[in-house]
């Protein structure tokens, strides 16, 4: 932990996703009105940031094509792309243990076959399954969890499953064995415990991702649908008005790239602190 | 020669698996999804007799199960069927949009991996500031979502500069210029989207290149090539880079499915004739043989790069060849 602190980027990382998620938190308090408020739409869409409006409301960035204040809709979309990024993260961690210990621990044909199947869906292109999956049911923020968690978890399986073979080795387990003690109850209690590390770590770059896909598909149309305000149905309203309101695009972009980097950054800290002999590589494969 | 031959073999195989897999899968999810390609055929206010007759004549009214053996006998066959959007052969769609996506990324893949292995491995030798501006800035790129990166330069480019086109493969009088004027024009209209790739994939290449790179500067035999005398810059060049650039092939392989999906949302950014965009359009006009036939393609052209990345590791890296039986 003190190794962390002394980390400059994992205090960096720690410090803007903590502003953000404060931010997120408390929207209701510091965003000055709903992200869906509207006035007179003609007098006030299309707001240069800091501008003060005919009913005397400040806009610190401004107001969209539709009068909707800028500020308002980052700081409520910060909930939906926080949320949404976490919760499917933390859907593709429940699901990559899962599969990673039992492949892990009971090996033979079921190894076989589940390592086969984390292969399988590691080898298929990530954009063409999530288009799909998107197009099943309605867009909603709870499919794009969903979505993103089922197409996530592999990476996760395969790092939980050499944890658990090279753990299930080592002499304490054996010994557990010998007395007689069941393999479920080896794995819950002596063996995940010890496995997280890496796990903590795939998460915390997960989460980067997730909030970038999740993006991604609502800049698509795919994902959160508008009014209610995500990161990336903002910059998607925002791209047919870049001539004359660039900064509806550029602020929700600039946030996703502070919470991405936030997230890289304090990975790799806890990664290299955790576990000094895997310092410095870096994970290059990335969503988009 | 018996055992490398097999391992191809058995590569093959899995890779053939592989891309029947996802192409069954597809075919499952696209008619559980709701909604046919047929809706939009039929224009606004179809009468169910009308419905009926068109569902028939794509055949969309067998058994999903027979619908998929004939798609597949048909396509294994060469006959990839015509788009029920366009009425156009799914052969001639396809025939124009993989070359485009081709070129951007692999023109992408190229520059990307030139410019990040340079950073990187300036990175590793030099380190101090540099190195940490560097890494600011390569975290950064890696950040860039591609269809807001492509948006912004698209401004500064387009809107602000007016220096670059930014939307298609092609100006509207492509078919009148020849010569240097079509090359140019080709090029302006390429450089935005490839930049956008090519940027956030020099921050990931520069990224994994300087882990690669800090691991292997920590080996005794670096120490040792040091304590013999030799140059820091020939112990770098002989040593050091060559074994860092081992994963780094690895890494080609396995960042070709992230890089199709990028081009994905950069080709809906920048309107590029390619794959990404004739998915997309495909999937929500529920086009089924463009779909099918587009996944088929695209995972065989993921497949088979991973062949070819895991062939060039092989042939670099002697440690990789599979031993001669009683050797």
């Amino acid at each position: 932990m003190s190794r962390l602190l002394r980390d400059r980027r994992a205090v960096w990382g720690a410090s803007v996703l903590a502003l953000v998620v404060l931010t997120a938190v408390a929207a209701p308090v510091i965003s000055g009105g709903a992200p869906t408020a509207q006035h007179d739409i003609v007098a006030t869409r299309f707001l240069a940031p800091l501008a003060t409006d005919a009913h005397g409301v400040f806009h610190p960035l401004g107001t969209d094509r539709f009068g909707r204040d800028v500020w308002a809709r980052l700081v409520y979309g910060a909930r939906i792309s926080l949320g949404v990024g976490s919760l499917a993260v933390l859907l593709s961690i429940v699901l990559g243990v899962a599969v990673g210990a039992v492949a892990g621990m009971w090996g033979g044909p079921v190894r076989g076959v589940l390592l086969g199947l984390t292969d399988f869906a590691l080898a298929l292109p990530r954009v063409v399954l999530l288009l799909l999956l998107a197009a099943l049911w309605r867009p909603s923020a709870a499919l794009v969890v969903v979505v993103l968690g089922l197409t996530g978890w592999m990476s996760i399986a395969r790092l939980v499953h050499g944890e658990v073979r090279a753990l299930g080795v080592r002499p304490f387990v054996e010994g557990a064995l010998a007395l007689g003690v069941g393999r479920g109850r080896i794995l819950w209690r002596h063996i995940l415990p010890n496995a997280l590390t890496p796990v903590i770590i795939a998460g915390a770059l997960g989460v980067g991702n997730a909030i970038m896909l999740e993006a991604g598909l609502s800049f698509l149309g795919l994902g959160v649908q508008p009014p209610t305000p995500s990161w990336g149905n903002m910059i998607a309203s925002g791209r047919d008005t870049l001539v004359n309101a660039p900064w509806v695009a550029t602020a929700p972009g600039v946030a996703l790239v502070l919470v991405v980097v936030a997230c890289t950054l304090l990975g790799d800290a806890v990664r290299d602190a955790l576990e000094p002999t895997m310092r410095s590589r870096a994970p290059a494969a990335r969503p988009l | 020669m018996v055992a490398p031959v097999a391992g191809a073999a058995r590569r093959a195989a899995a890779g053939l698996a592989v891309v029947l897999g996802v192409v069954t899968l597809t075919f499952c999810l696209l008619h559980l999804a709701p909604g046919d390609p047929v809706e939009r055929l039929v224009g606004p206010a179809p009468t169910p007799e009308q419905l009926a007759a068109a569902r028939h004549a794509l055949g969309l009214d067998r058994p999903v199960a027979a619908q998929y053996v004939a798609w597949l006998g048909r396509f294994a066959a060469g006959d990839w069927g015509r788009s029920v959007a366009t009425g156009r052969p799914v052969r001639a769609l396809l025939g124009e949009a993989v070359p485009a996506t081709l070129e951007l990324i692999g023109l992408s893949l190229l520059l990307s991996y030139l410019l990040g292995i340079v950073v990187g491995v300036v990175q590793a030798t030099v380190g101090g500031r540099v190195d940490t501006a560097l890494s600011i800035t390569t975290v950064t790129l890696f950040a860039l979502p591609g269809y807001w990166l492509g948006l912004m330069l698209v401004m500064a480019f387009t809107y602000w500069g007016r220096w670059l086109p930014a939307f298609g493969a092609a100006g509207l009088d492509a078919a009148a210029l020849s010569g240097w004027s079509l090359v140019v024009d080709r090029l302006r209209h390429l450089a935005l989207p490839l930049a956008t790739l090519t940027l956030i994939g020099i921050g990931g290449t520069a990224r994994f290149v300087r882990g690669a790179m800090l691991d292997v500067l920590g080996q005794p035999f670096v120490r040792t090539a040091h304590a013999k005398g030799l140059s820091p810059f020939a112990v770098s060049r002989r040593h050091v880079i060559r074994n860092a650039l081992v994963p780094v092939v690895t890494l080609l392989g396995l960042s070709l499915p992230a890089l199709f999906s990028g081009a994905v949302f950069v080709e809906a950014v920048f309107a590029w004739p390619g794959m990404g965009r004739q998915l997309v359009e495909a999937v929500q006009a529920r086009d089924y043989p463009v779909v099918m036939a587009a996944t088929a393609v695209s995972a065989t052209l993921v497949v088979l790069g991973n062949l070819v990345a895991d062939a060039t590791l092989t042939w670099l890296d002697p440690r990789l060849r599979p031993r001669r039986q009683g050797a």
